[in-house]
């Protein structure tokens, strides 16, 4: 790994890849690219060792036998621990999100997470499947969420994780808020490639990841078309 | 055939009859709903005395149906579900209709096999391949894959033609002690990464593959397609003209002489059958309009668009997507697919959801034009081909448009 270049990991993609998650890596490494950021991705298989060194972490939803693997495998491996106490930046997806959490429900046992944010997750006595709308923490900085979800957890925040948005359509945690964040930290139930229809938090990752306050602009005119008709699809 | 059995017979070809009439739809469900309300055990009674192949799997069952359906021609009559109506009741308005034929091909959705297996009692199943499709509501792979070992382990005298490129495929034929292999090539491999037996990792070069942790590896197949032909199991190849695109349908060919096999029929008395298949339900049509010559291709999975690139030509093509019931609601699966491909063809992008296709393209690198309609395409693009790839209900909505052309 080159030391100039930001370091993009995909965490396990054999297990997590069940809705398009590559997208937000492919999403992620272009818009760097468009800001002229060098970019080196690496998709992190899980029977290799997890690197601590890159600067953004990426990992995706899938099923509940894969999902208790995975965690079970980052906890043994510790590289993500130490990667997020040297400050990296990471995006969770569904299975991914609750995973960071301290604990989370999967083929009807209670499992360990990473704990990396305060948050449990336990079934919901319904799927939530559908269009995803929330109004994102002020002190993030970025326009409505919009996203699909479909999973049957339920999510809670603890005191030292703040939720992401609150639900104005949708299920999200638990009907009220959606997704959490803590630190440079970032997990939602908006799922697979997330990034496509939230560019704004795709450049939140990069600001975290690289110290910068501002990005240059880039030509969203396409993704504003997408997010003006799924928003308006979500309904109020 | 019992006098319930007969009422149900008669009914359902009354409705569907009276189906086509009030212009709802091909008739090819409704019969066969309203005939199984009256007699549960009818698709039953209907197949026995008829030797039935099934084709399942998730890609390239309506088109290899319509081949070995074809190829079967040279022995006599043969009942078909040739709408791609494939559950039970499909199967049963199909068999209903056709009256009594000594023969059937019958199409059958994923998940109903073990079902259909049980009330057809079939001579042959072929199994083609098993991948991600519309998983907000399908089963996973591997599932699917154990549903299929069970049932076919219950079923000891069924002949299972089967593919020996798709390991999921390879594990779940194996519940059967009577398999034909044939090799059909799998071009979307992201669901097989983990063998089904061990879990271990499945390890893949030059179309073999092996697990790493088990016996499970690839199958010599007895029948495999090579250049413009098929080989069959004696070694012999034979020249394979179709009037279908591309190297997946070659595959669907080799299947459909692989199941003819099965009961008797020699490649050289099908050939000359499969190549007088030019559509199917609009799939592969083609349609001269305003001097362009649109092909329609259809493409409902990751793994059917890969196959959709490879059989268009290089030219002017127009992608269209929706997300309606029959799509699934999720668009996500478009990060599943390399466009690249495209790259270098005009592209052309229509549909409900063609926004995220926009999105999806610029991520890929490829460039692309939005237009509102199909005639804004036709517009748009130079006399010539016009290759037009599109999901189930956007490719409805074309045909449709080219006056339901069959
Ligand atoms: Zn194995």
């Amino acid at each position: 790994m080159s030391t100039e270049a930001l370091r993009i990991v995909w965490i396990y993609p054999d297990l997590l890849s069940t809705y398009g998650d590559r997208g937000n890596l492919l999403i992620l490494a272009r818009r760097a690219a468009l800001r002229g950021i060098p970019v080196e991705t690496y998709s992190v298989r899980s029977d290799q060792p997890m690197p601590a060194s890159a600067d953004i972490y990426l990992i995706g939803g899938g099923e509940d036998g894969p999902q208790a693997l995975a965690a079970q495998r980052l906890i043994n491996d510790g590289g993500v621990h130490r990667a997020v106490n040297q400050g990296a930046a990471v995006l969770a997806i569904c299975a991914g999100y609750q995973l960071f959490g301290h604990s989370f429900f999967a083929k009807g046992a209670k499992c360990p997470g990473l704990g990396l944010l305060d948050l449990h997750s336990d079934r919901g006595e319904t799927r939530a499947v559908g269009e995803l709308r929330g109004d994102v923490d002020p002190r993030l900085g970025l326009p409505p969420l919009s996203g699909f979800e479909n999973h049957g957890g339920r999510t809670h925040l603890g005191p030292n994780a703040f939720p992401l948005a609150r639900v104005t359509a949708g299920i999200g945690n638990d009907g009220q808020t959606e997704g959490a964040w803590a630190g440079k930290i970032l997990g939602t139930y908006s799922h697979g490639p997330a990034l496509a229809r939230n560019p704004a938090i795709a450049d939140l990752l990069l600001r975290w990841a690289t110290g910068a306050d501002s990005l240059a602009p880039v030509d969203d005119t396409w993704a504003e078309r997408l997010r003006a008709e799924r928003l308006a699809a979500a309904g109020a | 055939m019992p006098l319930r059995a007969k009422v149900a017979t008669s009914v359902s070809k009354t409705a569907a009859a009276l189906s086509r009439a009030a212009g709802r739809g091909d008739g090819s469900v409704i019969g066969g709903w309203i005939g199984l309300k009256i007699d549960p055990e009818l698709l039953s009674h209907l197949a026995t005395g008829r030797a039935i192949a099934l084709v399942s799997g998730t890609n390239g069952k309506t088109t290899t149906t319509r081949l070995a359906a074809a190829a079967l021609g040279v022995l006599g009559p043969v009942a078909t579900n040739s709408f791609g109506a494939n559950m039970p009741t499909g199967h049963t308005s199909a068999l209903a209709k056709a009256g009594q034929t000594p023969f059937a091909v019958l199409e059958v959705d994923e998940h109903y096999l073990p079902r259909v297996i049980d009330e057809t009692k079939p001579r042959v199943v072929a199994l083609l391949n098993l991948s991600r499709d519309q998983l907000d509501r399908a089963k996973e792979v591997a599932m699917m894959a154990q549903l299929w070992r069970t049932a076919l382990a219950g079923h000891p005298d069924v002949n299972v033609v089967a593919n020996a490129d798709d390991p999921m495929v390879v594990w779940a034929a194996y519940g059967s002690q009577k398999v034909t292999w044939f090799s059909a090539g799998q071009r979307w491999q992201d669901d097989s990464w983990v063998c089904p037996e061990s879990g271990d990792p499945i390890e893949r070069e030059n179309g073999d593959w092996w697990c790493t942790g088990c016996p499970l590896r690839r199958p010599i197949p007895q029948w495999r397609v090579e250049d413009e032909g098929v080989i069959d199991p004696r070694g012999d190849w034979h020249l394979v003209k179709l009037q279908l695109p591309g190297t997946v349908n070659l595959g669907n060919a080799a299947t459909a002489l692989a199941v003819a096999a099965e009961f008797g029929v020699r490649p050289i008395e099908a050939l000359p059958r499969l190549s007088t298949v030019t559509s199917i339900a609009g799939r592969y049509a083609q349609v001269d309009r305003d001097g362009r010559n649109i092909r329609l291709l259809l493409a409902k999975n990751p793994a059917s668009w890969l196959e959709a690139f490879d059989m268009a030509e290089q030219a002017p093509t127009l992608l269209s997507i929706n997300a309606r019931d029959p799509d699934g609601f999720d668009t996500s699966w478009l990060y599943d697919v390399d466009f690249a491909p495209l790259y270098g063809r005009p592209v052309l992008i229509t549909g409900e959801r063609a926004y995220d296709l926009a999105v999806r393209l610029e991520v890929n690198g490829i460039p692309f034009q939005h237009v509102r309609t199909f005639e804004e395409a036709l517009a748009t693009v130079p006399p010539g081909r016009l290759e037009v790839i599109a999901n189930y209900t956007a490719f409805q909505d074309i045909r449709a448009e080219l006056d339901r052309v069959n």
